[in-house]
């Protein structure tokens, strides 16, 4: 029984494997997610043909979790993606964190005097399974915790900008200092009761240092945090699974561990700035370089001027940021663009990898308005050709196009590569109001004398440009 | 020993996993990580060990929250995945 149950549990780790790999690719993706959810469904039944379970609460909480999580993987909105996927991290880092909480409690109950005997001898493995209790339970409530913050500011539930204060790193300092020295306090040995209490105690600074983790990241920072945090979740997994004595959640854990760091390090070089940076920056709180004088006045144009430009323009760019995710502005922009080809011209949407909340993003977003696969342009690929772009249209995207990081060698953010819309015979930016982004910082691009600014909602102002063209 | 074997296990997994994802299209991003996400789920497995125990006890308990949690982890996860991939799929038949 054990070794059938092994033995699927490494066919399990082969179809994780794959599925990892071929969602890598376009061609692959679909089937590659499906083997993935296959290589699950055998892990779990694989689990439940072990001897020795009581099934009435199993099949409760299995039916309980299946049907909320479907009926939220049905109702999100792809506008709604960077929460959900929020959400569901979170969900991930507190049923591991549970998971630790839950073999803490039996190994009390029914062989802390067998951990303890351990101890006293040395056996690396009675300390191992201490630490890997408190790493599970650690990573997880880090997980869980941060999670629900970026869910939080993503879901605009709370404010999105960077939450900075006084004393903040001092307290982030004493919180850790706290948890490691909790955390090796139980692993030493403690017994009985006291040993309860500090596990307790490492859970809720677990859960403090998530929070106090995620407050202070600004929302343009998102991209960067969601895939630290996904990377988190698998590495609690993982460590639930060393708990457990278990290959699959040590082996499919490392892989999303990995992965997800993957992720994060792309986010990271798409912004020049090192991990580090983006999580102790505290980046986009107020006072962030505000010593720029910009020359120039921002020009707004009419939306019916705007179409006379665009009805001439041989070459059009679409820029979508987060201000398209907002507005919700994504059909409308597909309908733009399919008038614009009509017209003749050729075009283009170019997407910034940490334009928006999440990683793909944009992507996300366009695709659910049926955008053509070949209008979707990276940043490399557009920027070559966008001294030949007649107009580029930014739509809600502010520090991805800011010339600042090119030129501005004062600028917080310069040595971030941009989208060079700056170098396009004329910038359209729609933008709500003259405020500065997410960042603070002034966009030189706004103040160029090739720019003009489209105040107003994006997706009106897109509709009105649609309506333009079938007058 | 057995730790050990855990321990080989993790670090090879870490190394197939940074293979595995060296170079990913940006169109992808958000799908791979919401399809990873739902393999992080996998703790499911150590929570139907937990909640399935017959002890019953806080232990018990815990475990049957994390079964809840990580199952919306896992069903959720594949399936908003399996729905943003399949737009991007009708769009490339063009």
């Amino acid at each position: 029984m054990e070794l059938a149950t092994n033995l699927a549990y490494i066919a399990a780790a082969i179809f994780f494997i794959l599925g990892i790999k071929m969602l890598g690719s376009a061609a692959t993706a679909v089937r590659g997610n499906r083997v993935s959810s296959f290589g699950m469904l055998i892990a779990v039944v694989a689990t439940l043909a072990r001897s020795g379970l009581d099934y009435t609460w199993i099949a409760a909480g299995l039916l309980a979790g299946a049907a909320a999580g479907a009926v939220a993987a049905k109702r999100v909105q792809m506008t709604g993606m960077p929460e959900l996927v929020a959400l569901f991290n979170g969900f991930g880092g507190l049923a591991s964190l549970l998971v630790g909480w839950a073999e803490f409690e039996k190994i009390r109950s029914v062989t802390w005097a067998i951990y303890l005997e351990g101890l006293g001898e040395g056996t690396p493995g009675a300390w191992f399974s201490a630490v890997v209790m408190v790493l599970a339970v650690l990573i997880g409530g880090v997980t869980f915790t941060g999670s629900v913050i970026a869910w939080l500011k993503l879901s605009g539930k709370m404010g999105g900008t960077a939450v900075v204060f006084g004393g903040q790193k001092a307290l982030n300092a004493l919180a850790m200092l706290g948890l490691l020295g909790t955390g090796a306090a139980f692993v030493a040995g403690a017994t009985g009761d006291s040993a309860a209490t500090l596990f307790y105690v490492v859970i809720g600074l677990a859960l403090l240092i998530g929070v106090l983790g995620v407050i202070p990241i600004g929302g343009g920072d998102m991209p960067v945090v969601i895939a630290l945090l996904n990377s988190c979740s698998g590495l609690a997994a993982a460590a639930a699974g060393f708990v457990i004595n278990n290959t699959v959640l040590v082996v499919a854990g490392c892989l999303v561990g990995a992965s997800g760091l993957i992720l994060t390090v792309i986010m990271c070089k798409a912004m020049n700035r090192t991990l580090a940076n983006v999580l102790f920056g505290g980046f986009g709180a107020a006072g962030g370089g505000g010593g720029q004088k910009v020359e120039g006045e921002m020009k707004a144009i009419s939306v019916e001027d705007a179409y006379y430009v665009l009805e001439a323009a041989g070459s059009v760019v679409f820029v979508p940021g987060y201000g398209m995710a907002v507005a919700q502005a994504q059909h409308a922009v597909k309908e733009l663009a399919e008038i614009l080809e009509r017209n003749g011209a050729e075009v283009r949407h170019a997407i910034h990898p940490v334009a928006g909340r999440m990683p793909g993003h944009m992507n996300v977003l366009l695709a659910e308005a049926d955008v053509p696969y070949e209008q979707l342009c990276e940043m490399d690929e557009v920027n070559a050709i966008m001294p030949t772009v007649d107009v580029a249209i930014v739509i809600g995207a502010n520090d991805v196009v800011n010339p600042s990081a090119a030129e501005d060698e004062s600028s917080p953010i310069y040595g971030m590569p941009i989208i060079n819309v700056f170098e396009a015979k004329t910038v359209f930016a729609l933008k709500r109001g003259q405020g500065a982004g997410f960042s603070g910082l002034v966009n030189t691009l706004f103040f160029r004398d090739n720019t003009r600014m489209i105040y107003g909602d994006a997706k009106a102002t897109v509709s009105g440009l649609v309506s333009q063209f079938d007058d | 020993m057995e730790l050990i074997l855990l321990l080989f296990a993790f670090t090879l997994a870490a190394f197939l996993g940074f293979e595995l994802i060296s170079k990913v299209p940006s169109q992808l991003h958000t799908p791979l990580m919401s399809g990873s996400n739902a393999i992080s789920g996998i703790t499911v497995v150590a929570a139907l060990i937990a909640a399935g125990g017959t002890e019953g006890g806080i232990s018990k308990w815990l475990g049957v929250a994390a079964l809840v949690l990580a199952t919306v982890n896992v069903v959720g996860g594949y399936m908003v995945t399996d729905r943003m991939l399949s737009m991007f799929k009708t769009k490339k038949g063009d």
